[in-house]
C-alpha cells in the first residue's frame, strides 16, 4: 500500500501508524458500565434504582449480621448486650439449633444418630447423583443407605432393616431368575417372595425384639429440620414409582384403570395439600383400622405421597406425550410386549425428558412438608411458631429464626435444583 | 427411601387389625402404655419442658391413669392435639383419653358421643387488656379488637356476649394460644381472651405481666374435664374414679408422702381403707388391681398436690383455688363415696 | 407356509390364557384391578362403618342450618353470629376468592415485570431480579405468609400512636392526607359510600368503560381503514372520569368518599384491610410473582431473535417490541403455565389458616368443623368447593388457551 506513492509524494507516511487505544469510554470498566448500566435514560434511572436498593438491603442487612450476638441466654440478655447497635440476636439459635434440627422430643444424647444418617448421606448420594462419572459399584453405597439411614434414626433392632433388605434382595433375584417367562409374572412373583421374608422375618424380629438393637426412638418424637427431610426424602421416593404407575395407567388402553388414574389424578390435584393434610389428621383415622398404630407421621406420609405422585405422573405424561410416535410403533414393529416396550424404549427417554418436572416437584413437595406445622406437627415450620417463640425467654426473636429457616430451606432447595440443571445439561444428547 | 419398611408396617399393620378389640381397658394393658392427648402447650396445664418431659395439670391425670391401670406413671404416650384434631384423635381410637381442658358441654356429650369423665378444673372465660388501655370493664370494650384462640368454646361465648350486650368487636381468630399471645403482645388486637386459667398462666410468662391487667368479667362457664369414647363403660368408669381417687385422696388428707404407710396396714378410716385397697375389693370390680388408687395418688399425689405444683400460688401462674376448692372448704369438688 | 391360513386352535380355554393370551389379557388385569379397588375401598368403608363413634353419631349435614354462633371480621355479605353455618360456609367461600383474585393480579403483574427485566441489558436489575426470583422460588410459602403477618404486626406503627390521648391532646400520628393509615391492626382506607341514587353512579360507570372499548374498536378501524391515528390513551382516560363527575355533581354527589374516623378502639368507617388479608396477598403475590416471572422469562426466551430484529429493523423503540411484537407471542408459551399457577394460588390461598383470614379453611374446615366436630361432613365439603373451582378454572382457561393457539394450517 505504501509502496504506490512511495515515490510520488514525499509526505506520505511509509509505514503503518500503530493503531491508536480506543477512546478510555470505550474500554474495559468504563465501557462495561456504560453498555450495561448507562445506556440510556431509561437505564441509568433503573440503575440508580435498583443501587438504591441494594444500598437499603444491605443497610440493614450487614450491621444485622456483623454485631449480632452468639451470647445470651435469652431475650433480655440480647438486649442488654446489643444495645441500640441494630444487630441480631442469634443467641436464640446458639441455644436452640438442637430443637431447630430435631425437634423437642428427640432424646439429646442419641442426636449424633440422625447426625451421622445426615452425614452418612454425602456418601450415598455421590454414586446416585453422578452415577456417570462414577465406578457401578458404589451404587451399592446409595442402596443399603436407606436401611442404615432408618435404623440410625428410628432405631431398634438391626434385625428390622436387615428383613426389610434382604426382602427387596430376594424378590430381585426371583424377578430376575423368571424373567425370561414374562415380566408380570416375575414381578407377581418377586412380589411375592418379598412378602414372604417380610413375613417370615417379621416373626422372626418379633421373636427377638433385642437383638444388637439400639434405643429405638419413635416417630412421634421426630421434630424440626429432620422431620422435613424426612418426609420430603420418603414422599418423594414412594411417589416416583407410584407416579409412573400412574401415568402408564392414564395413558392406558384399559378403562377402568385410565378412569381409576384420571379420576385419582384429577382429584388430587384439584384440592389444596392442607385439606389432604386435615384428611390424615382428623378423617384418615376412621377408616384405618382402630388399633393398627398408624400414628400421625404415617398417615401424613400416605396423604403426602398420594399427592405427589399425582404430580409426578403429570410431568411423567408430559414426558411420554413429547415422545415422537416412531418410538412407540419402533417397538412394536420389534415385537416387543407392553412391559418391554416400557422398560426398554420409552420409559428411559420418556423419564430423561420428565427429570426437569420430576425435581421441580420435588423441591415444590419438599417446601410443602412445612404445612404439617399446620396439623401440630413440630416441624422447622413448627418448632418455630410453638414452642420457640412462646417461650417466655425467647419471644420476639422472630427474624433470626425465620432467616435461619429461610437459610436452612434456600440451601436445600436451590442446591437441588441447581444439579437438576447440570443433569439436564449432561443428559442432552441431541447435537444442537 | 424406606420404601419397604413402610410396606412392611403396612402389611403389619393390616395384619394386626384383624384381630382388633374395642375394650379400651384390655388394649392399654397389652399395649402397655397409655395414649393419652393434650395440648400442644399451655404452661402449668400441659407443656414440655427442657428435656421433652410432659408437666403440668392435665398431665398429671394421664399419668394418675397410668399408673392406676399399669402401675407405672411414665407409661404414657402424648400426643399433641389442637381444637380441631382433639375429637377425632378421640373418636378413632388414636387416644384412650383426652385430657386437654376441654369445656363440658351438652353437644359434645350428646351429639359427639363422647363421655365427660368428670371435672378437674371450673373455668371461665376472661379477658386480658393492657393497663394502658385504661380499660377496667368488659363492658368498655365496644368496638375494640380482640384477639381468640379458636378451636375452643371462646369464639361462641365471645359471640354472646357481645350480641347480648349489643356491642361490637373485631375478632382476629388464632390457632395456637401462643400466636395470639404474640399478636396480643405486638398490638395487633387490643384485648386477648380466653379460659382465665390461661389468661394467668401466659401472663405470668410475659416480660412485664403488670403491665396487662384480666378484667373482672368472667363471662361463661366452663367445666374442663378429661373425656373419654362413648360406649365403653368400663374404660369410662377407670378414668372417672381416677379422677375422684385424687380428689377424695384430698379430702381424706392422703398425700403422695404418706400413701405407702397408709396403705400398708388398714387405717382406723374405712373410706381411706377402701379407697387404698387395704379393705374391700373395689379395684377388682373395675378389673383393676386393688393398689390402683394407691399407685395413682403415689405417682402425682392427691388433687391438691397436684394443683399446688403445677399452677397454684407458689407456681409462676400463681391461680387461686376458688371455685377447686374441696366442698368442704367452699369450693365445688366433691367425689361420690368410695364403697 | 401353512400357518397363514390355519384357523385358531380351538383348544378350548386354559387357564393360562388369561396371562399368556393377549386377546384376555387386557379383561384379566382389570377384573383384578378392579377387584382391588373394590376390596381397597370395601376395607376403608368397612373400617369407618364399625368405628364405634363414627357409627353412632352417623354422616349428617343438617349441622348447616343450626346457627354458627361465631362473628368473623371480613364479611363480604352481611352475616352475624346468628346466621347459619351455611351463610358461614359461603362467606368463607367468598373470601377465599377475593384473595386468590387479588393475588393472581398481582402476582401477573409482578411476575411480568419481573420476567421482562430480568431479561434486561442493566446488569444491576438482571442480578436483582434473579435474586428475587430465586429467594422467593426456594423457600416455601408457608414461612413467607408467616414472615409477612408478623412482621405486619411487629413493623407497622401501632395503632395506639393513632389513638386521641385521654387527656384530650393531639394523638402521635394522624391520618396520612386524612384517608390512609398503616397500622398494626390493619390499613385503613377511605370508602365509596353509596346514597340512594348511588346505582345510577354505577350504571354511568360501566357504560363508560363500554364507551372506551368502542372508542378503541373505532380508533383501529379507523387505523386500519383510511391510515389515520386516532390517540387512544387519553380519550380513554376521559371517557371513563369525565361522565361519572359530571353526572356525581348533576345528582348533588349521591356517591361520596368516607374517611376512616378515630373512635374510642380503632377507625371507624371507611375501610379496613386486615393484617391478615394483607400477608397473604402480598406474600402469595411474591411467591407465585416469582413462579411467574420464570415462566414469562422462557415464554420470552422462547421467540426467536429474529421477531426482534426484523422488529428493530423496522424502527421499533424496544418498549414497543417487547409490547407489540415479543409478548403477544411469547403469550402463546405463557398462558398454559400461567393457569397452573393461578390454580396454585387458590389452592394456596388455603394456608390462610396460618394467619387467620377467615376463607373456606378458617370457616368451613376451621371454627365449624371445631364447634360442630364434624369433621368428616367439613372436609368432604372444603373438598369439594376447591375441586369444583380447580376444575372449572381450567376448563375455562384451557377453552381460552385453545382459542389463542397457533393456528396451522
Amino acid at each position: 500500500m505504501s509502496d504506490t506513492h512511495a515515490q510520488s509524494v514525499a509526505f506520505v507516511r511509509r509505514s503503518e501508524i500503530p493503531p491508536a487505544p480506543p477512546p478510555a469510554r470505550e474500554t474495559g470498566a468504563v465501557k462495561w458500565v456504560r453498555e450495561n448500566l448507562f445506556s440510556g435514560a431509561f437505564n441509568s434511572i433503573m440503575t440508580i434504582v435498583g443501587l438504591l436498593i441494594v444500598f437499603y438491603l444491605l443497610s440493614g442487612l450487614i450491621p444485622w449480621i456483623l454485631n449480632g450476638t452468639w451470647e445470651g441466654s435469652d431475650i433480655r440478655d440480647c438486649r442488654e448486650i446489643l444495645g441500640n447497635s441494630g444487630g441480631g440476636c442469634f443467641a436464640v439459635l446458639a441455644e436452640r439449633w438442637p430443637q431447630l434440627l430435631f425437634g423437642f422430643q428427640y432424646p439429646d444424647y442419641l442426636r449424633w444418630r440422625p447426625t451421622l444418617a445426615f452425614v452418612l448421606l454425602a456418601v450415598a448420594l455421590p454414586p446416585a447423583l453422578f452415577a456417570m462419572y462414577l465406578p457401578r459399584w458404589t451404587l451399592a453405597a446409595t442402596a443399603l443407605y436407606p436401611f442404615a439411614a432408618y435404623w440410625l434414626i428410628w432405631g431398634g433392632t438391626i434385625l428390622a432393616p436387615v428383613v426389610a433388605a434382604l426382602g427387596i434382595l430376594a424378590g430381585y433375584l426371583v424377578f430376575k431368575a423368571i424373567e425370561k417367562r414374562g415380566f408380570v409374572t416375575a414381578l407377581a412373583a418377586g412380589a411375592a417372595t418379598a412378602f414372604i421374608v417380610w413375613w417370615i422375618g417379621g416373626l422372626i424380629v418379633g421373636e427377638f425384639p433385642r437383638m444388637l438393637s439400639i434405643e429405638p426412638v419413635p416417630s412421634r418424637q421426630m421434630g424440626g429440620f429432620m422431620l422435613n427431610l424426612i418426609l420430603g426424602v420418603i414422599c418423594v421416593s414412594l411417589s416416583i414409582p407410584l407416579g409412573i404407575v400412574l401415568a402408564l395407567g392414564r395413558q392406558s388402553r384399559l378403562p377402568i384403570v385410565k378412569g381409576f388414574c384420571v379420576v385419582f389424578i384429577e382429584f388430587v390435584r384439584g384440592v389444596p395439600l392442607i385439606t389432604l393434610l386435615f384428611v390424615a389428621n382428623v378423617v384418615l383415622a376412621y377408616f384405618l383400622p382402630p388399633d393398627a398404630n398408624f400414628d400421625l407421621i404415617i398417615r401424613v406420609i400416605i396423604m403426602i405421597t398420594m399427592f405427589a405422585s399425582a404430580y409426578i405422573a403429570e410431568v411423567i405424561r408430559g414426558g411420554l406425550a413429547a415422545l415422537p410416535k416412531g418410538q412407540y410403533e419402533a417397538a412394536d414393529s420389534l415385537g416387543l410386549d407392553y412391559p418391554q416396550a416400557m422398560r426398554l424404549i420409552i420409559l428411559p427417554q420418556a423419564l430423561k425428558i420428565s427429570i426437569p418436572g420430576i425435581v421441580n416437584v420435588a423441591v415444590g413437595l419438599f417446601k410443602d412438608t412445612t404445612l404439617v406445622s399446620v396439623i401440630s406437627m413440630f416441624d422447622l415450620v413448627g418448632m418455630i411458631r410453638g414452642p420457640i417463640l412462646s417461650s417466655t425467654d425467647w419471644v420476639g426473636v422472630y427474624w433470626e429464626l425465620w432467616a435461619f429457616a429461610c437459610l436452612l430451606f434456600f440451601v436445600v432447595c436451590y442446591g437441588i435444583s441447581q444439579y437438576s440443571q447440570w443433569l439436564e445439561r449432561q443428559l442432552t444428547t441431541d447435537h444442537r | 427411601m424406606k420404601k419397604s419398611v413402610f410396606l412392611g408396617t403396612v402389611a403389619a399393620a393390616g395384619l394386626a387389625a384383624v384381630g382388633a378389640s374395642a375394650q379400651t381397658l384390655s388394649d392399654v394393658q397389652e399395649r402397655g402404655t397409655l395414649n393419652c392427648g393434650v395440648t400442644t402447650g399451655v404452661p402449668g396445664f400441659a407443656e414440655p419442658d427442657a428435656d421433652g418431659v410432659w408437666q403440668g395439670f392435665d398431665v398429671a391425670v394421664c399419668r394418675a391413669v397410668a399408673a392406676a391401670v399399669l402401675g407405672d406413671p411414665t407409661a404414657v404416650t402424648f400426643v399433641p392435639t389442637t381444637g380441631k384434631t382433639r375429637f377425632t384423635a378421640l373418636a378413632s381410637g388414636e387416644i384412650d383419653v383426652l385430657a386437654r381442658n376441654t369445656t363440658w358441654t351438652f353437644s359434645r356429650d350428646t351429639d359427639l358421643k363422647f363421655d365427660f369423665t368428670g371435672i378437674n378444673y371450673y373455668d371461665g372465660q376472661g379477658f386480658m387488656v393492657p393497663a394502658s388501655l385504661g380499660v377496667s370493664s368488659a363492658t368498655e370494650l365496644d368496638g375494640a379488637t380482640i384477639c381468640i384462640q379458636t378451636g375452643t368454646t371462646t369464639e361462641l361465648n365471645l359471640a354472646d356476649y357481645f350480641r347480648v350486650n349489643n356491642m361490637s368487636y373485631e375478632p382476629v381468630p388464632i390457632e395456637t394460644g401462643s400466636e395470639s399471645v404474640q399478636q396480643y403482645l405486638a398490638g395487633a388486637c387490643d384485648v386477648y381472651t380466653t379460659d382465665r386459667s390461661a389468661l394467668a398462666a401466659q401472663r405470668a410468662g410475659f416480660a412485664n405481666p403488670d403491665d396487662h391487667v384480666i378484667l373482672p368479667e368472667t363471662i361463661s362457664k366452663e367445666p374442663l374435664g378429661p373425656l373419654v369414647r362413648h360406649g365403653d363403660s368400663e374404660w369410662f368408669d377407670i378414668v372417672k374414679w381416677t379422677l375422684n381417687a385424687l380428689i377424695a385422696a384430698e379430702e381424706y388428707g392422703v398425700t403422695s408422702e404418706n400413701v405407702e404407710e397408709m396403705a400398708s396396714a388398714p387405717t382406723d378410716n374405712p373410706e381411706i381403707n377402701r379407697l387404698l385397697g387395704t379393705e374391700g375389693e373395689l379395684g377388682s370390680m373395675m378389673g383393676l388391681e386393688n393398689s390402683w388408687a394407691k399407685n395413682a395418688i403415689a405417682a402425682v399425689g392427691n388433687y391438691g398436690e397436684v394443683f399446688d405444683e403445677n399452677i397454684g400460688d407458689d407456681t409462676a401462674i400463681g391461680l387461686a383455688r376458688g371455685l377447686n376448692a374441696q366442698y368442704t372448704e367452699g369450693g365445688l369438688l366433691y367425689a361420690p363415696p368410695f364403697r | 407356509m401353512t400357518t397363514m391360513s390355519d384357523p385358531p386352535r380351538a383348544d378350548g380355554f386354559r387357564v393360562s390364557k388369561l396371562i399368556n393370551d393377549t386377546r384376555y389379557r387386557s379383561y384379566t388385569f382389570q377384573f383384578i384391578a378392579l377387584v382391588l379397588l373394590i376390596l381397597g375401598f370395601g376395607w376403608l368403608i368397612n373400617n369407618a362403618i364399625n368405628n364405634p363413634v363414627l357409627r353412632e353419631a352417623g354422616i349428617d349435614f343438617t349441622f348447616l342450618q343450626a346457627p354458627a354462633g361465631y362473628d368473623i371480621n371480613q364479611q363480604p355479605i352481611s352475616y352475624d353470629s346468628q346466621d347459619t353455618h351455611l351463610r358461614a360456609t359461603i362467606i368463607g367461600a367468598i373470601n377465599t376468592l377475593i384473595v386468590a383474585f387479588l393475588a393472581c393480579v398481582t402476582a401477573t403483574i409482578l411476575g411480568v415485570i419481573a420476567g421482562v427485566l430480568r431479561l434486561s441489558n442493566n446488569w444491576i436489575i438482571k442480578k436483582l431480579m434473579a435474586v428475587y426470583v430465586e429467594l422467593f422460588r426456594n423457600i416455601p410459602v408457608l414461612i413467607w405468609i408467616i414472615i409477612i403477618f408478623t412482621v405486619a404486626a411487629n413493623t407497622f406503627p401501632p395503632i395506639s400512636e393513632f389513638r386521641i390521648p385521654r387527656d384530650g391532646s393531639d394523638p402521635e400520628r394522624g391520618l396520612l392526607f386524612g384517608m390512609f393509615a398503616a397500622t398494626n391492626q390493619g390499613v385503613f382506607i377511605p370508602r365509596l359510600d353509596f346514597a340512594e341514587q348511588g346505582w345510577i353512579i354505577a350504571a354511568v360507570a360501566l357504560a363508560s368503560v363500554a364507551g372506551v372499548f368502542c372508542w378503541r374498536a373505532f380508533a383501529r378501524k379507523e387505523l386500519y381503514e383510511k391510515g389515520r391515528e386516532l390517540p387512544v390513551f387519553w380519550p380513554s382516560l376521559l371517557i371513563l372520569i369525565l361522565p361519572v363527575v359530571i353526572v356525581n355533581f348533576a345528582l348533588g354527589s349521591p356517591v361520596g368518599i368516607e374517611n376512616p374516623e378515630m373512635g374510642r378502639f380503632r377507625f371507624e368507617g371507611g375501610f379496613l384491610l386486615r393484617p391478615s388479608l394483607i400477608s397473604l396477598w402480598f406474600a402469595l403475590s411474591v411467591y407465585t410473582g416469582a413462579f411467574i416471572a420464570e415462566n414469562v422469562r422462557a415464554g420470552i426466551l422462547a421467540v426467536s431473535k429474529g421477531q426482534t430484529e426484523a422488529a428493530a429493523a423496522l424502527g421499533l423503540r424496544p418498549g414497543r417490541i417487547m409490547s407489540l411484537v415479543v409478548l403477544p407471542q411469547a403469550l402463546r408459551v405463557i398462558i398454559p403455565p400461567l393457569i397452573s399457577q393461578y390454580l396454585n394460588i387458590t389452592k394456596n390461598t388455603s394456608l390462610a389458616i396460618a394467619v387467620g383470614y377467615m376463607d373456606l379453611t378458617g370457616t368451613l374446615g376451621g371454627i365449624t368443623l371445631n364447634q360442630t366436630g364434624r369433621a368428616l361432613e367439613c372436609i368432604l365439603l372444603l373438598m369439594l368447593f376447591y375441586l369444583t373451582f380447580s376444575l372449572a378454572i381450567s376448563a375455562i382457561m384451557n377453552i381460552y388457551n385453545r382459542s389463542v393457539a397457533l393456528k396451522e394450517r
